[in-house]
């Protein structure tokens, strides 16, 4: 695939390569400096791994001090600069260009503190978001926000995207569980924004820092809210015979004054690709799956569950599944959290990510699978019910150029149809490349253009991650 | 003083248009009844959100509303409450502290961040506001967000404005996450706990699996002359029996708690809310965002330097209302010394305007940051019409 373009390297920086090199290497380690192809490589591409460009070099600072100087030499030196935490970004978030230095937060993995009084969590960037909940969960805390791929992204990571999950319908996103940053900017300097305390003075930097894609400056450290956890969590596995079903019984739980803690939506092709992996016991004869989960003490869950049952039962349920046992709980849930990797093993796929209002989803389905029959595609749907999230998986060939552009346009098709109906272009995943020449659908010249002035307070010369988010054309620079 | 009263966000856009080329600054107003936040400014011009008004959407399964930013935030808030919903913020109204009157606005709750008891567990405005539209410094009318929970596309423009007290821009409709009503309320009450055993308390209840809602503090002297500890549960029925039995299990050496429900619990919380214990003194009123656990460090340090100081904690803690003289500069240069070395913030919420303009009403920023700030302002109204130097002076 290719239809996605990146701006022309600079042939200035380019020739300059040495230079720049011999430039960077008093700022850092001698280890935090990689150079050569073969370990240049696995940071040409993320997890939109159809796209890679070899980067001029890659950076692992170990201190926010060694960021700041790397920071302010490339501004200086006027080279563009591409943050990356674990490289999992599903949008390309951070693909880097041929012109770009990669700063990557990955040795900066320590928990610096953790306060259970106050309820927060001091971190360095490269902690995994699975490590801090790893770090308060004999305590009984967790860290919120859980994308799928917790066991490997990076809380600099998250913050860059404002990452999600399945649990944030009760618990938020990451902007929600961000108290501060430390954040280095452009030219090297050092800011600290918010703390343990809530509501940082002045305007709300720390809330526009939080999924802003790594172009305004690189965070360093976060202060992360922790939570107790409930005294125990279950889920029910509910089967419906249309997905129509599903999205009124998903309406009549919220209606009825319940927030579950999650609500995970499945169609059949994802029933079947799950099940064949994980085999978690999905009913095979239903068109919907619903995975519902509640929280608290045995008796509390027991009428929490009771309740959800007689409205599903309301809504034409055909299968009911309580989990009885930690084990039924894991594997209800591991069929749901293997979807990316399960669809991974049968065919290539593009993970969308847009979001809808969720009394569209009917009409959503339907068009959605009008849209992919039309390119002789099959797309798998599994989606964060309570929110409208949807993460359609649309199921391509990448050795046949022909069917991946096809897959890449009945994506398209799909995002513009989730801003049409009042919804977004994504939720969770963030724009990237991958949805950047999208964004004229969701925003008009006026929105983007403030976008980008706000932008230029940070970067006035588009040196920070700077193929992403904004369409290459119509860029303002102040 | 003119006032600009559009009735649609064409007409606005226009009055700013207008504005912009006579360079005339302009005050941005709801209901009037936030309007002594901030400090004060010279305009001869207003712009009123009066004109517009009015539900825009209401999808009470999507759990969103929206409404134009002249809305009275009662009627946001009962049109909610007919299908057993509400605002999850608990949004404060500053007319007892403030001594105003007139209908607060959901533009200006948007506008000021205005948030209550629940923000410790349930965010902040900020976190509920999911969409907006706004008029920038350039007549144009943008967007940000939508009506979507989960919304990560673009800069999150939505963010800065909540909270920038019209000094961005004119809001002609917000639209906000909203939440089912609980089933029922309960606040539990320990009596005559000093301030650190108390914020102990708050502290332990908050990371316990019981989820209170709201945790406040209110010392001797503080509406009665006992301290009292309040958790507030809010769950369906069957829940709050077993977690509040659970709470006063878990703090059973401070004794049984009381229990309180209805008007005498609501009435209680919207005093905390509303920060009604220091209404109508002649007092300066502060705002101390801390580390819960600091709370206590804070105002004991501040005692010490100002001992007619009253206060009171919400947050865990992390929230002190404190009530100081209003002479000087109102307690500031002791204040901010006694929370500088523990981190946080205070902002003077009330105060004469000759103590608003003399003394920083928002804590000030650290160089890098209110470079910062002053881009942002830039960026949103290049002109500087929208509410000049509200926050900080210049900007």
């Amino acid at each position: 695939m290719s239809a996605i373009a990146f701006p022309i390297p600079r042939a200035d920086i380019l020739a300059r390569r040495d230079e720049i090199i011999a430039g960077l290497a008093p700022l850092v380690a001698a280890d935090a400096l990689i150079t050569s192809d073969d370990e240049r490589r696995p940071y040409e591409t993320d997890a939109l791994t159809a796209y890679r460009r070899m980067p001029l070099a890659v950076v692992l600072p170990s201190t926010t001090q060694e960021v700041a100087a790397v920071l302010s030499y490339c501004s200086a030196q006027g080279v563009p600069v591409v943050p990356r935490g674990a490289g999992t970004s599903l949008a390309g978030g951070a693909i880097p260009q041929e012109d770009a230095i990669v700063i990557g937060v990955s040795k900066m993995n320590r928990i610096l503190e953790i306060d259970y009084a106050n309820r927060v969590a001091k971190v360095q960037a490269g902690v995994t978001n699975l490590a801090v909940t790893g770090a308060v969960s004999a305590e009984g805390f967790f860290y919120a926000p859980d994308p799928s791929s917790q066991l490997a992204c990076s809380i600099g990571g998250n913050i860059g995207m404002n990452s999600g999950g399945a649990h944030c319908l009760k618990y938020g996103v990451t902007t929600n569980n961000v108290l501060g940053v430390t954040l280095v900017m452009l030219d090297g300097s050092i800011v600290e924004i918010g703390g343990a305390h809530l509501d940082a003075p002045g305007l709300d930097v720390l809330g526009l820092i939080v999924g802003s894609e790594g172009q305004l400056g690189i965070v360093t450290e976060a202060t992360v809210r922790i939570l107790r956890s409930a005294e125990g969590a279950r889920p029910v596995l509910f089967g419906f015979p249309t997905s129509e079903e599903a999205g009124a019984a998903v309406a009549a739980i919220i209606g009825a004054g319940i927030i579950p803690v999650a609500m995970e939506f499945m169609d059949k092709p994802a029933i079947e690709i799950c099940e064949a992996f994980a085999h978690a016991g999905y009913p095979m004869d239903v068109e919907a799956l619903l995975i519902i989960e509640v929280e608290g003490s045995d008796e509390e869950m027991d009428a929490q569950l009771a309740r959800i049952v007689a409205i599903a039962r309301q809504h034409g349920v055909k299968t009911v599944k309580e989990s009885k046992s930690a084990m039924e709980t894991a594997a209800i849930w591991k069929g749901r959290k293997s979807a990316f990797g399960a669809t991974g093993r049968i065919a290539d796929y593009i993970c969308m990510d847009g979001t809808i209002p969720t009394g569209q989803l009917p009409f959503v389905l339907r068009r959605m699978d009008e849209i992919i029959k039309g390119y002789g595609l099959r797309v798998a749907n599994v989606f964060h019910a309570g929110d409208g999230n949807l993460h359609p998986l649309i199921l391509y060939n990448c050795n046949d150029p022909v069917e991946a552009q096809k897959a890449e346009d009945a994506g398209n098709d799909i995002l513009k149809l989730c801003v049409e109906v009042g919804g977004c272009l994504t939720g969770e995943h963030g724009v990237g490349i991958e949805k950047r020449d999208l964004m004229n659908v969701q925003f008009n010249p006026e929105d983007l253009q403030q976008q980008m002035r706000v932008r230029a307070v940070f970067d006035g010369q588009w040196l920070m991650n700077p193929a992403k988010v904004f369409p290459l054309e119509g860029r303002v620079a102040a | 003083m003119t006032i600009h009263t559009p009735t649609t966000e064409a007409q606005a856009c226009a009055v700013v248009a207008s504005v912009v080329a006579t360079g005339i600054p302009l005050s941005i107003r709801g209901g009037g009844t936030r309007s002594g936040l901030g400090r004060p400014i010279q305009v001869v011009s207003t712009l009123s959100s009066a004109g517009l008004t009015g539900i825009t959407l209401y999808e009470p399964a999507e759990m969103v509303i929206g409404a134009r930013a002249g809305t009275p935030l009662a009627l946001v808030q009962e049109t909610l409450a007919e299908r057993g919903q509400m605002l999850p913020f608990e949004p404060m109204d500053h007319r007892p502290l403030l001594g105003t009157s007139g209908e607060p606005t959901i533009g200006a709750v948007a506008a000021g961040n205005v948030s209550g008891p629940r923000r410790i567990n349930a965010g902040a405005a900020r976190d509920s506001l999911i969409g907006i539209r706004l008029i920038n410094g350039r007549g144009e009318a943008i967007k940000s967000g939508g009506r979507v929970m989960k919304n990560v596309t673009g800069l999150d423009l939505v963010k800065l404005v909540a909270g920038s007290h019209g000094t961005l821009g004119f809001l002609t409709e917000v639209t906000f996450r909203v939440l089912p009503k609980p089933e029922r309320i309960v606040t539990l009450a320990w009596n005559g706990l000093a301030d650190e055993a108390a914020v102990a308390l708050l502290s332990t209840a908050l990371g316990s699996p019981f989820e209170p809602m709201a945790a406040a503090h209110l010392p001797a002297g503080i509406g009665t002359d006992h301290a009292r500890t309040l958790l507030r549960l809010e769950n369906f029925s069957a829940s709050i029996d077993y977690r509040g039995k659970a709470l006063a299990e878990l703090f059973s050496r401070h004794g049984q708690p009381e229990l309180i429900e209805g008007e005498a619990s609501a009435t209680l919380w919207s005093d905390i809310r509303d920060a009604g214990f220091f209404a109508g003194t002649q007092e300066a009123v502060w705002r101390l965002s801390l580390a819960p656990g600091n709370g206590p460090r804070a105002t004991a340090a501040i005692a010490k330097a100002l001992p007619q100081a009253r206060w009171f904690y919400d947050w865990g803690g992390g929230l002190v209302w404190l009530a100081v003289s209003a002479d000087g500069d109102a307690g500031a240069a002791a204040i901010r010394a006694a929370i500088r070395p523990l981190g946080g913030h205070a902002t003077l919420v009330r105060a004469p305007d000759a103590v608003r303009a003399a003394v920083p009403v928002f804590e000030p920023l650290a160089e890098p940051l209110l470079r910062v700030t002053a881009g942002i302002k830039q960026s949103f109204d290049p002109a500087g019409i929208f509410e000049p130097g509200r926050m900080y002076a210049g900007i």
